[in-house]
């Protein structure tokens, strides 16, 4: 007799969809884009970058930043991005981008004698 | 003091709670992640503004007297911690009163069924919640002004959400157009109820839910137009509700929600 046993696992309901993207590709054609969130912690200082979301528009995008990102007060002011618009050095050309800087310390304020007088420096 | 603004203020807290149950059923299963977690968020603020109500109810019964206190919840439960003179905490009232003592109205106790259903509950129950609490906040009663306003805040956050994706699904796709059209048009017969005057409303003497009924359906008409949504017409509504009469769904949320302590009274964890 064949018999399909259906072992259900720990999440498992609804649709069964593949979890875990292991099925490899997946068409993204239907899924929100990207945004990149960035959070004030307090005012006065700068807004850093918390991560990233999925999301209809910018004011979902910023909705689902407050709900995501600040829902244990870290944040006063939000700025979403869409990562699409976000452009980043190239990793491959990092020894011409950065290396060149690393045996000139004297671009360092640090050769000057500052008199004892002078304490935020 | 009166047993009426006890039963007033359960009448609130009820459906606070109920409400943030039924959300609170989507934790894990929202459409996305961001969601999911935006749903999850707003069930416990629901959930916080219980707390303080059921604090504050269970501070007004403690201060009944013996004779009020035997007359005011039917449930055997509590008779049997009242029969032995004992306090009731705000855990006494969320898990030991039976249905027929909840005072919460019957649209909150709808299931979700869909995205779509529970956007539709939530986006009439979000729109009543901000007028009430806008009056509440002028109650004579010192601790409602006070919850009033702190959940006001709250309120208006999860009304801007709710209204924002009856908008995204009524002017989406023509599935989603369908669904919450639906969704509105099922839901619609739930909304008279709110606006209802309980006997423990009229007696109250606190917010008249029947004149915020004009603000209610201009702020629902005006996103329900830009959702390109038809606004149902008046039609029979239920109700029952606030004077303790649900539908069936009330009793499967209850035997959820209050099964741990019902069978291990007073584990906490």
């Amino acid at each position: 007799m064949n018999q399909l046993i259906n072992k259900n696992l720990y999440g498992d309901y609804g649709d069964k969809e593949n979890a875990g993207g292991a099925s490899g590709s997946h068409d993204t054609s239907s899924e929100w884009p990207l945004w990149e969130v960035f959070i004030r912690s307090k005012a006065g200082l700068d807004h850093k970058h918390a991560g990233s979301l999925h999301a209809a528009d910018a004011q979902m995008a910023i909705e689902n930043a407050r709900d995501v990102y600040t829902r244990r007060m870290e944040g006063v002011s939000i700025w979403v991005v869409e990562s699409k618009y976000i452009h980043a050095s190239d990793p491959g050309e990092s020894e011409s981008m950065y290396e060149p800087a690393t045996d000139k310390i004297y671009r360092h304020p640090t050769f000057y004698d500052l008199p004892d007088e002078l304490k935020h420096m | 003091m009166s047993t009426n603004q006890l039963f007033y203020t359960l009448q609130i807290a009820d459906n606070a709670l109920i409400l943030g149950h039924r959300i609170s059923e989507w934790c894990g299963h929202g459409p996305i992640l961001e969601q999911d977690i935006a749903i999850t968020n707003t069930s416990l603020d629901h959930l916080g503004q219980a707390r303080s109500l059921y604090q504050h109810a269970a501070d007004l019964f403690n201060a009944l007297s013996s004779a009020e206190k035997t007359n005011c919840f039917a449930s055997a439960a509590l008779q049997a911690k009242i029969s032995k003179g004992e306090n009731l905490t705000e855990d006494d009232l969320a898990y030991l009163r039976d249905g027929w003592d909840f005072r919460n109205v019957l649209l909150v106790e709808q299931p979700n069924k869909d995205w779509a259903y529970t956007i539709a509950r939530s986006f009439f129950y979000d729109a009543y919640n901000f007028c009430f609490y806008t009056e509440l906040q002028k109650s004579k009663d010192s601790a409602l002004a006070a919850i009033a306003e702190k959940s006001l805040k709250e309120v208006t956050y999860h009304l801007r959400w709710s209204s924002e994706w009856v908008i995204r699904l009524g002017d989406g796709t023509d599935e989603s157009h369908a669904r919450i059209q639906e969704a509105i048009n099922s839901y619609w017969a739930f909304t008279g109820e709110l606006f209802e005057m309980s006997v423990v409303d009229k007696a109250a003497g606190e917010v008249d839910v029947n004149a915020l009924k004009p603000v209610w359906l201009q702020r629902v008409t005006t996103v329900l137009d830009e959702a390109t949504i038809t606004v149902p017409k008046d039609a029979w509504m239920h109700s029952g509700g606030k004077d303790g009469r649900h539908t069936e769904h009330l009793g499967y949320i209850l035997a959820e929600m209050q099964f741990m302590q019902r069978a291990y009274p007073n584990m906490e964890w």
